[in-house]
């Protein structure tokens, strides 16, 4: 195998966190760091054209090709593992910028008690509530040290929004459910669309306290302290599954390639499909990779930074031997435990009057904290933690709008008076829809599937996933909430109760898959420590949501960028100083 | 190489202008003269009739409006069967295959081309039915692969972007109100309130004013 000249540090995946990890170490030391990414290169120029929903949100064009290498999934250890063929409950992006390109931007910091989620439920239930087969744990870091690089990553974005609680000092208008922010968000609010405004109005004479999502779309023109500047959004409707055109969403490509494109310290390779991390005793040497000719090559490196989606993270890990693989039977072994997704419920509400909501953006919405965590829980709902509620307004495109409407309303969902019915509720829906928190479970895991492999031979991740009766009654708990609400907001209809099912690889829950190399505060229960710093070698780290112990109810982007930027001063304030494990 | 196929079709019968009257009833207009003679990529002329024909019951053309057949949706069939969607290059196909959960989604082995063929063959004499009896027909297929698959593909083209050969003249769009892949609603979108705002439909291509390379031509 050819062995490329070494680099100081090599960073798999070029995505959120793995181009901000090279941002950092590039702006603050001379090291030369190399960006390996399997997709090809994006640019804001390109995307004008790439506005069409048949290729970008139905074939997909910017995620990963599942032909290529996809996941298996079985709902328990007991049964067979067969894979995900075509896309369904998540997204993996593919390409500079990775998922970070084509998400919707909603940028929600964590609640304070979900970082100490474990002595929080302890300290408010008695044991014999817990289900046995609960895993959640401590972070091992606080929300009051992550405060601060929340801060820093809502500047680089330019995240708008409104504070709900300024230094102590509970906000109306805001989310006074968050925890204690030091600063005003970098941008005021997006515009309301019309359904925010009825949602609004509605959920008020409820009692609850909305406030606008907090979106990495600008609402006006913004320079981040980087010198970065970017227009405001023109809620043109193509944000999920899409790169924004005029550059108003904050994506890697708008707001770190600019400034790693100046760098002489910096190199990124696309095309280059990282198969391998190689170590030797406690140590990381580098990675082996097949580039864009299709050649395997090696790269040494002094130091690791594995940044892949959640999901290639653990994979990567398991296929290189690194870590000892999760038993879920003994409960040994960390690699691949605490997989976690999102438990979404979705309510739409129809109107007798249009909603013109062709117009939107990603993260443009109202929000309710209200049943988020356990404030609004009475012990009487069988459940132990609520989630988020939205009422969303991303912009409906035509194909995947069309055939929505009023459960029962029609008896055939084709022919004439399907058509005739469709046509009449066309553009009077809203949606509204609950982000549960989903807790980790003993059973939910990750490990390398037994039979299937992918375009090279190598093992598929497997994931053995279900959702407990908990989640079940999530769903059923967020069900009476929208029921209210559409009463409230005068919907003429609404869907039924939502069904108990098993997981499903085919509905799309979000692409908010957790878990698998967690961090935490001992090597016993965590794959990696709070510094992201993996625990059998010190020159490896391992970023990205793989390092939840569970998942929170919002959307996790803000977070998995702060716990990165965090990690980024521990690299280089204390690792590259002193290099070993760090205390 | 096979022998080209073409797919014959009156200009006027396709796309066009859409307007409403008074009572709110559509009336589609297209003042195009003469034949068009579509190539085919992937049926042949008489495989299109059948799949054309089949569209046309699962979104007619009625007195709530133009259907599959002013949209040209089976062109827009024909084009992704023929480009790599058809031959399955966006879904992993590896080995070995086996049945599971619906849960699991679709786990055959089939192409979406192989689906169709399939599908041309359980239709059988389509065209030459009554409506009743195609309807009849297409109720029996109901739990198919290749009629869930089928169903899919005319919302698909029915509402694509022209470019794609389906949505002809943007008639689909204009039967829903969509405007297209427009640059933006700074001004709009906290107006209207309550009231249809409706600007006119525009193609992805005549917003860019050039041509885009669409995946079923890689």
């Amino acid at each position: 195998m050819k062995r490329l000249k070494p680099v100081n540090v090599v960073i798999v995946g070029g995505g959120w966190t793995g181009l901000a990890m090279a941002a950092e170490v590039t702006r603050r030391t001379s090291l030369n760091v190399l960006v390996l990414e399997r997709g090809p290169m994006h640019r804001t120029k390109d995307y004008a054209s790439t506005m069409d929903e048949l290729d970008y949100s139905i074939r997909l064009r910017f995620m990963q090709n599942i032909a290529d290498e996809t996941v298996t999934h079985r709902h328990s250890a007991k049964n067979p593992s067969v894979p995900v063929r075509q896309y369904g409950s998540f997204l993996p992006g593919s390409g500079v910028g990775g998922a970070g390109e084509h998400w919707n931007g909603n940028s929600f910091r964590y609640s304070p008690e979900v970082f100490r989620l474990a002595s929080h439920l302890k300290e408010r239930y008695p044991a014999t509530v817990l289900p046995e087969s609960l895993a959640v744990q401590d972070w091992g870091i606080s929300y009051e040290e992550l405060e601060p690089y929340y801060w820093r990553v809502e500047r680089m974005m330019g995240v708008s929004g409104k504070a709900g609680n300024l230094r102590g000092k509970l906000i109306d208008g805001g989310n006074i459910f968050e925890g204690r922010r030091e600063f005003e968000y970098p941008t005021p609010p997006l515009k309301r669309s019309y359904f925010m405004t009825l949602f609004e109005e509605s959920v008020k004479k409820l009692s609850y306290h909305p406030y606008p999502v907090p979106a990495a779309t600008l609402s006006e023109a913004y320079r981040n302290p980087d010198g970065i500047s970017r227009p405001g959004c023109a809620y043109c409707g193509y944000c999920e599954t899409f790169g924004c055109m005029i550059g108003a969403k904050a994506q890697p490509t708008n707001t770190l390639m600019p400034l790693l494109s100046q760098r002489n310290n910096f190199e990124l390779r696309t095309g280059s499909w990282v198969r391998r991390l190689v170590k030797e005793s406690q140590r990381v040497t580098g990675v082996q990779y097949t580039n864009e000719a299709g050649e395997e090559v090696f790269q040494p490196a002094d130091v690791v930074i594995l940044a892949s989606f959640t999901l290639s993270n653990v994979r990567l890990l398991s296929l290189s031997g690194i870590g000892t693989p999760y038993d879920p039977a003994s409960g040994k072994g960390t690699l691949g435990k605490n997989l976690t997704h999102q438990i979404m419920t979705k309510l739409n509400l129809f109107f007798d009057h249009p909603m013109n909501a062709f117009m939107g953006t990603g993260a443009l919405g109202t929000a309710i904290s209200d049943f988020d965590g356990d404030q609004a829980l009475k012990g009487t709902e069988g459940i132990l933690r609520g989630g988020s509620l939205l009422a969303i307004s991303t912009g409906n495109r035509p194909i995947q709008s069309f055939d929505t409407l009023p459960p029962g309303a029609v008896p055939s969902n084709w022919g004439s008076q399907w058509k005739k019915t469709a046509l009449t509720w066309r553009d009077k829906v809203g949606t509204i829809v609950l982000f549960g928190e989903h807790m980790s479970y003993r059973q939910n895991f990750m490990d390398l599937d037994p039979t299937y492999t992918d375009k090279f031979g190598d093992p598929l991740l497997r994931l053995t996933l279900d959702w407990t009766d908990h989640e079940q009654r999530q769903r059923q708990f967020s069900y009476g909430i929208f029921k209210n609400i559409a009463r409230e907001i005068g919907a003429a209809a609404h869907a039924a109760a939502p069904p108990v099912h098993p997981y499903t690889v085919t509905q799309y829950q979000s692409t908010h898959l957790q878990g698998g190399a967690i961090m935490g505060t001992t090597r016993a229960n965590s794959v990696v420590n709070t510094s992201l710093q993996h625990w059998d070698a010190p020159n490896l780290w391992v970023v990205g949501a793989s390092s939840f112990p569970q998942n929170a109810s919002v959307n996790p982007t803000l977070t998995v960028l702060a716990v990165t930027y965090r990690a980024a001063d521990a690299l280089i304030d204390q690792y590259l100083k002193h290099p070993g494990a760090l205390a | 190489m096979r022998r080209r196929e073409f797919l014959a079709i009156p200009a006027a019968a396709l796309g066009g202008s859409l307007w409403y009257t008074l009572a709110g009833q559509p009336i589609r207009t297209n003042p195009d003269k003469g034949t068009l003679h579509i190539p085919l990529r992937f049926f042949t002329a008489t495989e299109a009739q059948t799949i054309s024909a089949a569209c046309e019951r699962i979104f007619p053309s009625d007195e709530s409006g133009p259907g599959a057949s002013e949209a040209g949706v089976v062109v827009y069939i024909d084009r992704q069967l023929a480009g790599p969607y058809g031959r399955d290059q966006f879904r992993y196909t590896k080995g070995p295959f086996v049945s599971s959960l619906p849960e699991h989604g679709y786990q055959g082995k089939a192409t979406p081309r192989e689906i169709y063929r399939e599908g041309i063959g359980m239709l059988g004499a389509f065209s030459s039915l009554s409506a009743e009896q195609q309807d009849q027909k297409l109720k029996s297929l109901e739990e198919t692969v290749f009629f869930q698959m089928l169903r899919i593909h005319t919302i698909e083209g029915m509402f694509c972007d022209p470019m794609h050969g389906g949505n002809a003249g943007m008639i689909g769009w204009q039967l829903i109100g969509f405007p297209g892949p427009q640059m933006g609603y700074r001004q709009d979108i906290d107006a209207h309130y309550g009231s249809a705002f409706r600007p006119q439909s525009k193609s992805l291509e005549q917003i860019l004013g050039h041509p885009v390379r669409v995946l079923e031509d890689t």
